[in-house]
């Protein structure tokens, strides 16, 4: 795809459509997630947003605020994807009909709780469909609006509310699920995942290129959750580099089928100087936890090189 | 025509912008007609084939928020999966209509006709009218537009038929000019919604303490206007059309004594009872409840206040002290406004057949209770024993 020359500069002076004022913690990951990928709109292009229940819903729309320029609607946790459908067959309804001229796009957000786990079902049901939307998984690898439970993209070994840390237990005792891929084995247009880096635009082509993708389009975004990852505000690029450079959380993009990597580092970081990070993987670093990071290295290699085969790389 | 096809005829008719549907016996055949009326041209809908029936719902709330007339069908369990989601449409006033075809919940799975779905829903904040037969199906979805549309409402509807006995039964029915029925539903006209250029909206908040009780009040008061609503609606669809529909029917009333109180189809089977009744001299009558949401309850206590002794009839089962749903609202109704004998049944559930001598049985119960048997406040007729 080509893109236009990125400054950081010229796309952070359009007009802010997440107001200031909302109810997000500092050094949230997700908000900063949603600013970056409502960058990527056209700033004479209108958006309907939808959210499923998350921290973004209820921090950003509490009656009777709202921090959304654009009209927005919550219905509930597992159904964002389906709401949005709902509201795109208006459109297309409004437009057939000539009631409507303006150009609307469509951008769905949920958390990894409302995205891998109980919205998977819509998700799956509203890519399959064909619908016009973007939907943007912020991931923060838990519930954390419920405070911090497993999800099924909690990674291996985290210590959670639901996966306690104790005598007899080590964290989460299961593997990350790798949504992405399933999203791509839904072989719609666009596919990408990616997080915070240096100037943010790995994160700008890809919300670009999903939102204006006709088509269904999925967008996987890495975002650190200060209170369920354990790290201090200022810490949360780091993180984000880290996950990257470690092959955690590699950026690649699926383009009508067609495997991308979009980063590879030149010399692969060890995985426990991304875990070394967060609290959330103290318990690994006790005398004796050598072969849990072994462990969560292995996964990382192995899912690592299936990446770099589907991407021919 | 069935009763689905009679309801597919007035969604024809309607032509909704979106229609979002998920299967499910026996109201399958509704999303079925509707595809192929798109197939062939006859209606411009915008048919979403969702993946669940929770799915159908979200869709019919993003549609109708987002300024366009959203309609959907349903039944048993599929309306179970939508519970959540009806709160959600009644609280954010969405006028949305659901062609709900009743079946059995499921426990035991069984795919008949009870009330034990739409029941479940009488409290989502949903007006709620009952059918007893196809042709009331067809005028009551003529109908459900423009009252769940009305500013002085906004609140979804669901109009509700007895699955297989009417909405798979063949019945003659007249099916009215489509220019007049357009004519009559009307354009849909939304007042605050998302797809508006000139002023972005924001549904679905995250409503603390100090807001709630209020939005609340809001549909109860909703709720209370919608009675007079119907009415009106009603009183000019028997202009236009020439079928009259209360709030009620009041089959052989006038001088009744005795009477049965119930829901749909098996009122058909009840007015046969009565005739047979009446001829051997029995003072019997009978009463259809067509609108359980908003419940009439100073309606009901008038028209019953006369009579000697009254059995409600409910086709499902609350489980509660004061028997099924049905039985529960109406003493409730008549607390205090008259002073009548009542004993209550639980009839017809997972589609059991209510026969006309189960309601020789039932009279005989009433001229009892006038007379001062102790009958129970609930009991379940039409058992295998």
């Amino acid at each position: 795809m080509a893109y236009q020359a990125y400054t950081l500069k010229s796309v952070a002076s359009r007009p802010e459509r997440l107001s200031p004022g909302h109810r997000m913690c500092a050094g949230c990951g997700s908000t900063v997630g949603i600013r970056g990928v409502l960058r990527a709109l056209k700033p004479e292009d209108r958006a309907v947003v939808t959210c499923a229940t998350s921290c973004l819903e209820v921090s950003t729309m509490t009656y009777p605020y709202t921090s959304w320029e654009d009209s927005f609607i919550h219905t509930a946790f597992e159904n964002a994807a389906s709401t949005t459908s709902g509201v795109e067959a208006a459109y297309t309804a409004m437009k057939k009909k000539g009631r409507l001229d303006e150009t609307y796009k469509f951008i769905t957000f949920g958390g990894d709780g409302g995205t891998y786990d109980i919205g998977f079902q819509s998700l799956s049901g509203a890519m399959e469909r064909g619908t016009d939307m973007v939907y943007v998984c912020y991931d923060n690898e838990a519930y954390m609006n419920t405070g911090i439970q497993r999800s099924s993209s909690t990674p291996l070994y985290a210590d959670t509310t639901t996966t306690a840390v104790g005598s007899k237990s080590d964290g989460k005792p299961q593997y990350k699920k790798d949504l992405t891929r399933i999203m791509a084995s839904h072989h719609i247009p666009y596919v990408a995942q990616t997080t915070y880096l240096s100037n943010f635009k790995d994160l700008h082509h890809k919300a670009e290129a999903a939102i204006y993708t006709e088509g269904p389009a999925f967008l996987n975004v890495l975002a650190p959750c200060p209170r369920g990852w354990r790290y201090e505000e200022s810490e949360l690029m780091g993180i984000c580099k880290a996950a990257v450079d470690s092959c955690v959380w590699p950026l690649f993009e699926v383009i009508r089928g067609e495997w991308v990597l979009n980063y590879e580092p030149k010399k692969k970081l060890p995985v426990e100087d991304y875990l070394r990070m967060q609290g959330r993987f103290k318990h690994l670093f006790k005398a004796g936890g050598e072969h849990l990071v072994q462990e969560i290295q292995d996964e990382v290699d192995r899912r690592w090189d299936e990446l770099l085969g589907l991407c021919g790389a | 025509m069935s009763g689905n096809q009679a309801a597919a005829e007035a969604i024809r008719q309607i032509n909704p912008d979106v229609i979002a549907a998920f299967p499910i016996t026996p109201s399958t055949e509704i999303p079925q007609y509707v595809s192929a009326f798109k197939a062939d041209g006859l209606i411009d809908t915008e048919f979403i084939a969702v993946e669940s029936e929770h799915s159908a719902m979200s869709a019919c709330i993003g549609a109708s928020a987002a300024g366009v007339r959203a309609m959907t069908a349903t039944s048993s369990a599929g309306m179970a999966l939508m519970y959540e989601m009806l709160y959600v449409a009644a609280s954010d006033r969405l006028p949305i209509v659901l062609a709900a075809v009743n079946r059995a919940l499921t426990g035991p799975i069984n795919i008949n006709a009870d009330h034990s779905d739409s029941m479940g829903a009488r409290d989502s904040g949903w007006i709620q009218l009952y059918c007893e037969n196809a042709q009331e199906a067809y005028d009551n979805l003529i109908m459900a537009n423009r009252i769940a549309e009305h500013p002085d409402v906004m609140l979804p509807i669901m109009i509700c038929q007895d699955g297989f006995i009417t909405s798979h039964g063949i019945e003659n029915i007249v099916i009215e000019d489509d220019s007049e029925v357009r004519t009559f539903v009307g354009e849909y006209r939304p007042g605050k919604y998302l797809l508006n250029p000139s002023e972005s909206l924001a549904v679905g908040p995250y409503s603390v303490s100090p807001y709630v009780i209020e939005m609340k009040r809001a549909v109860h008061e909703a709720m209370v206007k919608a009675k007079d609503i119907v009415r009106l609606v009603s009183e000019d669809f028997g202009r236009a059309f020439g079928r009259e529909y209360g709030f009620m029917e009041r089959y052989r009333m006038d001088d009744a004594e005795y009477a049965v109180l119930l829901m749909s189809s098996a009122a058909g089977t009840g007015k046969d009872a009565i005739d047979a009744l009446r001829d051997k001299g029995v003072k019997a009558g009978l009463v259809k409840l067509r609108m359980f949401r908003p419940f009439p309850a100073r309606e009901l206590a008038d028209v019953l206040k006369r009579l000697k002794a009254i059995a409600i009839m409910d086709r499902s089962d609350g489980f509660s002290a004061t028997g099924g749903p049905l039985n529960a609202e109406v003493r409730a109704a008549l607390y205090g406004e008259a002073d009548v004998k009542a004993t209550g049944y639980i009839y017809g559930l997972g589609g059991r057949d209510v026969r006309v001598e189960d309601f020789f049985a039932i009279f005989d119960d009433l001229s009892g209770l006038a007379a001062g048997r102790e009958l129970p406040y609930c009991r379940y007729i039409g058992v295998r024993e």
